[in-house]
């Protein structure tokens, strides 16, 4: 076997720039889960809906995201549109739109399960308390459905969090970014890849903890 | 019929956790003879039942079948349980019908019947399709053998499953409660076919809840009360002559059941 | 945009002219996917039984082994498995440091599923199987496996899209598959927003010929209804 030498002194140099790393990382993820939340409700209740001229390109939009490899999708945006002369936005920007469309399709498929398996008696209960049609949504059916879709939500949130990683292809610094910058300069290979698993992980697994106990909060409603 | 019982129970316990459910059981079921088990939920009668097959592991006492152990070898006065290969073996001399029926879904009648003669008794495909094809005609089910479980009623899938169970051969054939997953417009079709099977002399060791059926087909009924056996005896004795006021009590519940068939 | 004339500039022309590098490049995604579902399927059905039946020690190890891969971005995993490899001095290109990293993720995913549907299989089947005198492995042979596989199937060809999807990844270490084979094209001709959605269109088609035989399967298993 080969032997190696490990040198931690690597990460501790750059632990400044791999904590900023992560933290923008997040961030991107937890933007983009925001911006994907709004598209992906306005996307499940066009979907519900029994027009077909607003139901069908949101199918088509979904089915488009989901046999769409990110990557491809993150290059196309960035690059294919400032061939239409819209060039406003940098990389990063860029990058969170590309993500937020992405998450906005899982999103309404997330929303779309919640809205189906809606029990009935609350509607109907909140009819006969004479709530008007946008007061049973507003006050009842998403407080219900936010609470029945959490977990999947959570689940959503920590996909996004690990595609952050793709953002390195665009030079955007994330960790990904950083840590392939580091592994050039250093060629630490084990050190950076490890810390960096290590980092992805933990981060994935807190925010599972975390979100668990949101959701042990909420669990009043089964 | 020869002097040893084909299956001989002695002192079996069986706890969950801290709840003994069997608290010592002794039973015998002897060649050709149709034993039932009765009592209360909760008596302990399916968890004897299951012991019998090996589902579950009796904590002490001996099941014996054919004077043979069943589960464990005492070596050095220690029980030792047997390799999964034996106790398969014990399993394939004993078989047994679910309540649940437990066909498996994803083959045919006939497949279902096949699977343990091609698979356990290693014969072959075509003696096993027409083994299958004569019990499947048995309970009168010739017609359905290339129907999937979820094309098949309640009654016509537990018939299957005895006729699955049957085909093995078995020297001990156990029903558990086997028509109480039926709508009772079916119960008598399985009922029919059990009568049938104990006629022909099959030996057989039933739970089940159809007193009419345990009165008139059994030649010995055993009372389950508590996880202890209270009254044992031939069908006219404990249906007629109950000596405590718990099997009295448990048959004034079917009393109305008795009450127009009686002569 | 979109220009199908034959002159040179043109889409139509550079099309044409770059037909080849097109179809090298859909080969090697075709190739490192359908590598990657094979492994990770075998793989990660063998981990799936360990990981429903195995010794506590065994299904200790698989546990931490799939919740790590599953918390780990599978960019990072091929990168990693690309230069850490090359650090110890095995010699492999990168298509099969990315397909190895592949296949790890998806076995971990493949085994968490089919651990799944081993245990949405009623109790009473495992019985039934040992009543009628089947031993262990006859019985999850026979009775578990045919029924878990059933189900695991819709989530299993989710498995297989995500895997298409993630051998675009391979590109960020060299890999030419049909994503890098495009931009190395667009880089020629400038014709970036033709090109990527042709290159859009050729992984819709993969993955509807993916989900079609899917659902193809899944009428085969059609009997097995509940």
């Amino acid at each position: 076997m080969i032997q190696y030498y490990f040198d931690w002194s690597v990460i501790t140099r750059n632990a400044g720039a791999l904590g900023e790393a992560l933290l923008l990382g997040l961030g991107l993820a937890l933007v983009s889960l925001a911006i994907g939340t709004v598209i992906g409700l306005a996307a499940a209740y066009a979907r519900l809906s029994c027009r077909p001229w607003l139901s069908w390109p949101v199918w088509a939009y979904v089915e488009f995201i989901r046999c769409m490899p990110l990557l491809l999708l993150i290059f196309f945006v960035y690059f294919g549109l400032p061939e239409f002369n819209i060039s406003w936005f940098d990389k990063t920007q860029s990058f969170i739109l590309t993500l937020s469309l992405y998450a906005g399709a899982y999103m309404s498929e997330v929303f779309r399960a919640g809205l189906g398996s809606m029990p009935k008696q609350y509607v109907e209960a909140a009819k006969a308390i004479g709530l008007r049609p946008w007061q049973r949504q507003r006050y009842v059916v998403l407080p219900v459905m936010f609470r029945i879709t959490l977990p999947a939500i959570s689940n959503n949130l920590i996909s996004l969090f690990k595609d952050t990683s793709l953002a390195a292809a665009i030079a955007v610094p994330e960790l990904t970014f950083v840590a392939r910058r580091i592994n050039a300069d250093t060629f630490r290979v084990m050190e950076v890849w490890l810390s960096v698993s290590a980092l992805y992980l933990i981060t994935a697994y807190t925010i599972a903890t975390l979100l668990r106990l949101v959701e042990r909060r909420y669990a009043s409603i089964r | 019929m020869s002097d040893q019982p084909l299956l001989r129970a002695q002192g079996v316990r069986k706890s969950f956790g801290s709840v003994e459910v069997l608290k010592g059981i002794d039973l015998e079921v002897r060649q050709g003879q149709v034993v039932s088990l009765i009592g209360a939920s909760g008596s302990g009668k399916t968890t004897f039942l299951r012991c019998v097959n090996l589902l579950e592991e009796h904590d002490a006492g001996d099941i014996l079948l054919d004077g043979e152990p069943i589960g464990y070898r005492v070596e050095n006065g220690r029980r030792r349980r047997l390799s999964e290969t034996r106790v398969s073996a014990q399993r394939a001399r004993i078989g047994m019908v679910f309540q649940q029926f437990n066909l498996f879904p994803h083959l045919t009648a006939e497949e279902n019947v096949m699977l343990g003669l091609t698979k356990v008794l290693g014969k072959g495909k075509a003696e096993a399709r027409e083994i299958a094809g004569h019990w499947l005609g048995r309970v009168g089910l010739e017609a359905r053998r290339a129907h999937y479980p979820y094309q098949l009623s309640g009654g016509q899938q537990q018939r299957v499953a005895i006729a699955r169970a049957v085909a093995m051969e078995p020297r001990l054939l156990l029903f558990d409660e086997v028509t109480s997953a039926l709508d009772p417009e079916l119960v008598a079709e399985v009922l029919g076919v059990m009568q049938q099977l104990a006629g022909s002399g099959m030996t057989m060791l039933v739970v089940s809840h159809e007193m009419l059926f345990v009165r008139d087909v059994s030649h010995h009924v055993v009372f389950m009360d508590g996880g202890r056996v209270a009254q044992a005896g031939p069908p006219a004795e404990v249906f007629d002559r109950p000596d405590s006021d718990r099997l009295r009590g448990f048959l004034g519940r079917f009393h109305g059941m008795f009450g127009g068939v009686r002569h | 945009m979109l220009d199908f004339s034959m002159t040179p500039g043109a889409f139509g022309f550079e099309a044409w002219q770059s037909r080849w590098s097109i179809l090298s490049g859909v080969g090697v995604t075709v190739a490192s996917s359908g590598l990657t579902i094979v492994i990770a399927t075998v793989l990660g059905i063998l981990f799936g039984i360990a990981l429903s039946y195995g010794w506590w020690w065994l299904r200790l190890a698989i546990r931490l082994y799939v919740d790590v891969m599953r918390g780990i971005p599978v960019l990072v995993l091929i990168l990693f498995t690309y230069y850490g490899l090359a650090l110890f001095g095995i010699n492999v290109p990168a298509f099969w440091a990315g397909v190895i990293a592949l296949s790890g993720f998806a076995t971990a995913h493949i085994a968490e599923t089919l651990r799944g549907a081993v245990q949405s299989v009623p109790q009473g089947q495992m019985e039934a199987g040992k009543a009628i005198g089947l031993r262990f492995a006859q019985r999850l042979r026979y009775v578990i496996l045919p029924q878990a596989v059933r189900r695991m199937l819709p989530p299993w060809v989710n498995t297989c899209l995500e895997i298409v999807k993630g051998t675009t990844l391979l590109s960020v270490i060299g890999v030419v598959e049909l994503l890098l084979a495009s931009q190395q094209i667009m880089a020629r001709n400038y014709l970036i927003v033709d090109f990527y959605l042709l290159a859009t269109l050729l992984y819709l088609i993969i993955n509807f010929a993916i989900a079609q035989i899917g659902g193809v399967l899944e009428r085969r298993f059609s009997y097995l209804r509940y």
